[in-house]
């Protein structure tokens, strides 16, 4: 028997601050072994763990704190990592190296300081409570929401890339938004004066209001809004509620306390082996600083993150030599990048601009003395040249014999730096650091998927602003090596969903056997391609799924119009639109459910599922309900399923919308609309939001003035908030856009998509879908709607169709040649009803067929 | 007027033919389920195919699931072979031999059956 050896682990480290780079920290050490050398503990001030602060603006937009999350809730635990969340770290003990909090003492052998920046406000007399916002942590957009809830207007100081942020998340709260800066410009640090001017221009055309060299002076009571703003020069502006966004100072509070060195303008002073003046402790990130410099992104403070963990496992490692600003964003959707030497202040760099005012873009591209070199960069309103741009700054490519062209709008013969001309070296990631060298080793590795990429590189998971070079090189290399990227739905037809969604409605095809006859392969199709077919056909003609052509493409829960359970009996689930129902059709409802003895269930959707019924029974049930006046309800299909609503303003004191009738009517209008997924819609009476619109597809929530339409959330495996789409709509325009909106998603998702991850595969996002729905950018409006109106008016319910039409009943049988049930469905009676009996419940029946 | 399915039997005395159901009990392209003896049988009716109008007949019990629910599954045809997808957990099971493509180890009994006339008749051993 061999002896176990239990790592010995000699030393106990100390990372203060779950932030990003924090958390990046933790996730390199883990991978790097340290963990068998290491007693390793975290302290996080805040209530979360580690989130995507990148990516905070989008909490307004529907997604939420775990959604945010860098890791699942058990990784530090699953790999022996001491978290101590909403721990404040009070006091580093230097001399007797242990850290103390409201927990006690810790001592550590070594510490890393990651505990990042915090917001700085100006001090102004009157800033307190809503005028004093900051836009910093999950907390802090909970405080704006709240303050939001009762404001009309609200001001962002700060016009730098946060404010902008910023002012992007009051906007989304359905706010005026107001930016006021300091400078004469916007974004002053990475822009120069034409592009501010440009992105003023850009942001202005959306509304937001744009106030520079305004120094605020006081802030008072307003007249108008809850407070007023006294600027310096005598202008004033009102509003219900301020943000600071004025730049970020490093979090070096503890590590003053303790009194390592501090630079002069801030921060933890580190050499380029991230070590403080104290050898034991370390710094990194936005605490951190480094020639006098700190650096306020997350690609920096990831790549100190990264090389110290490196060091701390006595691997190779590089020492800290800078970092590179270049940054692209969307800020209030408007394409901003700024790359190495914006400003052209290297002596002797020579510029070209394009400045093109009728659409307020503009590009600025900044060449060494010598010409040969990219150093630098400015774009407002189109990233599309920044990765070729990046590529050409980082890694010295020679410039094409005209360098302006690569500013020029592009026109077919414009020169752009394809993926094969990038060298192997090029950093695609640089949150991690991943070369294309490193995405072809994936590559002749086998990965052929670009998830599986991402998942072992990466790459494109840290700011995501290289989603589209990645996949851009991914798929050349891929191209390369003769592997045929197969979208193929399956082996019946080399085409996606989408196209033959498509071709059914270009060429009005109207069966399986057509499609298949003209654009697939064989004679009979698959369980993966019928189905498919079959809702594409419905979305599109919506005949009857029971007709004889179309029986055998559904799935058996639409052959059999009722869910098939675990034991192979089904349950039934009538339409109670809205959730409403009167005594008479409950009480009736009650009378089928107890002649067959179904076990009753109230589901999340308001309604009644009645379960445990035979095949041979549904047709006897079905008729027993529609004579009490009852239709399908679709709970079986790939289709709407239930609009949930609260009673609204006819009962609730809160209410200001007719939220049942809205949920009737819009229940009514879509009711048997097949999808490529299930779809659910949540109608809410006022703002208190009790039946839960917004983990719907389709969310509406009543306002004063009409109603908020939000769009692609959902429940289940990966719940995902509906993002607001449209606020304050009448009742036929909200239903335009619905028609508009599900159409859309009808024609271009995938098969078994639902309306979130479609939405999140959207390249353009949810501005896309807004210019497609809203503006009807692709003059498609009317087209959509007419086809959904078709759908409506063809509506039938299945069960009365099938109910008349002996032929299509005839398959309701257990056996056709018996008149027997299914002698092997068994039940047992639980809490006074009946349900499936459990394999150990059957002493005497063989619940498996044995192998022959 | 006969077609039978794929599992030829020997010619052998023991066989006999005998009715099951009617032809107009069949769903075309689907399942429906007869009662044999103490058996649940699964027949699937494909009036046309690369080898004309056939007709097989599949145990119903779905070994993963226990429950009798084969016939109301998908029929398909993958590689070549014909099979049946089992609505619970969708394991496809090939309608000439009754193999399981997923799990080779599950095999469900496969009986030969035939059109003669109005009558389908299985042969019962």
């Amino acid at each position: 028997m061999n002896a176990i050896v239990t790592p010995i682990k000699s030393e106990t480290l100390i990372v203060i601050g779950n932030g990003m780079v924090g958390h990046h920290c933790v996730e390199q050490l883990i991978e790097r072994g340290a963990l068998s050398q290491y007693q390793v503990h975290v302290y996080g001030e805040e209530r979360q763990r580690a989130y995507d602060r990148v990516h905070l603006s989008e909490y307004f937009g529907g997604r939420d704190a775990d959604s945010l999350a860098m890791c699942d809730a058990d990784y530090y635990a699953a790999h022996g990592v001491h978290m101590h969340l909403g721990v404040q770290v009070l006091e580093i003990d230097r001399e007797r190296k242990e850290v103390v909090t409201a927990e006690g003492r810790q001592p550590y052998d070594k510490l890393i300081l990651a505990t990042g920046s915090y917001p700085f406000v100006p001090p102004i007399p009157g800033a307190e409570g809503n005028s004093r916002l900051v836009y910093r942590t999950l907390d802090d957009l909970d405080a704006i929401r709240a303050a939001a809830s009762n404001a009309k207007r609200g001001v962002v100081v700060g016009g730098g890339l946060l404010g902008l942020e910023a002012a992007n998340a009051l906007k989304s709260l359905g706010l005026e938004a107001h930016v006021v800066e300091f400078a004469p410009r916007l974004m002053p640090v990475q822009l120069d004066e034409e592009g501010g001017a440009a992105l003023k221009s850009r942001i202005e055309a959306l509304g937001v209001g744009v106030h520079l060299s305004r120094a605020t002076q006081e802030i008072v009571i307003g007249e108008e809004y809850a407070y007023r703003m006294n600027f310096n020069d005598g202008e004033y502006l009102e509003t219900d509620l301020i943000v600071f966004s004025a730049g970020i100072r490093p979090q070096d509070a503890l590590a003053r306390s303790a009194e390592l060195e501090i630079a002069p303008r801030g921060g933890v002073v580190i050499d380029a082996d991230y070590r403080t003046n104290d050898p034991s402790i370390f710094a990194i990130g936005e605490c951190a600083s480094w020639n006098a410099m700190v650096y306020g992104l997350v690609a920096p403070g990831y790549t100190m993150a990264r090389n110290l963990a490196a060091l701390l496992c006595g691997e190779p490692h590089q020492p800290f030599s800078g970092a590179d600003m270049s940054t692209k964003l969307k800020l209030l959707g408007v394409d901003v990048g700024s790359i190495g030497d914006a400003h052209a202040a290297t002596p002797g760099a020579k510029s070209y601009r394009f400045i093109d005012e009728a659409n307020a873009s503009y590009r600025r591209l900044v060449l060494s003395e010598d010409g040969k070199r990219v150093i630098g960069a400015v774009l407002i309103g189109d990233n599309s040249y920044y990765d070729t741009l990046l590529q050409y700054a980082q890694n010295g490519i020679k410039l094409p014999a005209d360098p302006s062209s690569l500013i020029l709008p592009l026109s077919d013969g414009a020169p752009t730096l394809g993926a094969d001309a990038l060298p192997d070296t090029a950093t695609l990631c640089s949150c991690h650091n991943v070369t294309k060298g490193a995405v072809c080793c994936q590559v002749d590795a086998g990965i052929t998927d670009l998830g599986e990429l991402k998942a072992a590189t990466k790459a494109g998971t840290g700011c995501g602003g290289c989603s589209a070079l990645l996949k851009q090189v991914f798929e050349h290399e891929l191209t390369a090596r003769g592997v045929e990227v197969d979208k193929s739905l399956c082996e019946h037809f080399a085409l996606t969903r989408q196209e033959l969604y498509g071709i059914v409605r270009v060429e009005g095809i109207i069966s399986f056997a057509e499609l298949l006859a003209k654009h697939g392969r064989g004679h009979t199709g698959c369980d993966i391609c019928k189905p498919a077919v079959g809702s594409i056909l419905a979305s599109c003609w919506n005949q009857p799924i029971t007709d004889p052509g179309l029986i055998p493409l559904q799935d058996t829960n639409d052959t059999f119009m009722a869910n098939m359970q675990k034991n192979g009996t089904y349950s039934v689930v009538p339409r109670i639109a809205g959730g409403e129902i009167t005594p008479d059709k409950l009480i009736a409802l009650g009378a089928v459910a107890k002649k067959y003895d179904l076990y009753t269930k109230i589901t999340g959707g308001q309604r009644i599922d009645l379960f445990g019924a035979q095949l041979h029974e549904l047709p006897e049930i079905w008729s027993e309900l529609i004579e009490a006046g009852f239709e399908t309800g679709h709970a079986y299909g790939k289709s709407l399923r239930t609009v949930k609503s609260c009673v609204g303003s006819t009962w609730c004191r809160y209410g200001v919308q007719d939220s049942v009738g809205m949920a009737l009517r819009l229940e009514d209008r879509y009711k048997g609309l097949r999808s490529p997924h299930k779809i659910k819609f949540g109608v809410s009476g006022c703002t208190r939001e009790c039946a839960e619109a917004q983990s719907k597809d389709i969310g509406v929530i009543a306002t004063e003035n009409g109603w908020n339409l939000y769009v692609a959330g959902n429940g289940g495996m990966r719940p995902r908030h509906a993002e607001l789409f449209a606020t304050d709509l009448d009742d036929e325009t909200l239903i335009r856009y619905i028609d508009r909106f599900l159409m859309f998603y009808i024609r271009t998702a995938d098969k078994l998509q639902r309306t979130s991850v479609w939405r999140e595969s959207l390249e353009g996002g949810l501005d896309y879908l807004k210019e497609v729905v809203i503006d009807d950018s692709l003059n498609l409006a009317a087209e959509l709607e007419a086809q959904m109106q078709l759908v409506v008016d063809r509506y039938e319910c299945e069960w009365a169709n099938a109910i008349k039409d002996p032929e299509k009943l005839k398959r309701f049988r257990t056996f056709v040649n018996d008149q027997r049930g299914d002698p092997d469905v068994h039940f047992v009676r639980e809490r006074g009803q009946r349900r499936p009996a459990h394999a150990h419940e059957l002493h005497l029946i063989p619940v498996t067929e044995e192998v022959l | 007027m006969s077609q039978s399915n794929a599992v030829r039997l020997q010619p052998s005395e023991n066989v006999s033919w005998r009715a099951l159901c009617s032809r107009r009990d069949l769903v075309a392209n689907s399942g429906v389920v007869a009662w044999l003896d103490d058996e649940q049988v699964a027949l699937f009716h494909l009036p046309e195919t690369e080898t004309g109008e056939q007709v097989f007949a599949i145990a119903n019990k779905d070994p993963k699931s226990g429950a009798n629910v084969i016939g109301r599954g998908i029929l398909g045809q993958l590689k070549g072979d014909l099979v049946i997808a089992s609505p619970l957990y969708k394991q496809h099971f090939r309608l000439a031999d009754g193999c399981c493509l997923e799990y080779p180890e599950q095999q469900l009994q496969v009986w030969p059956v035939r059109l003669n006339g109005d009558a389908v008749e299985i042969a019962a051993a």
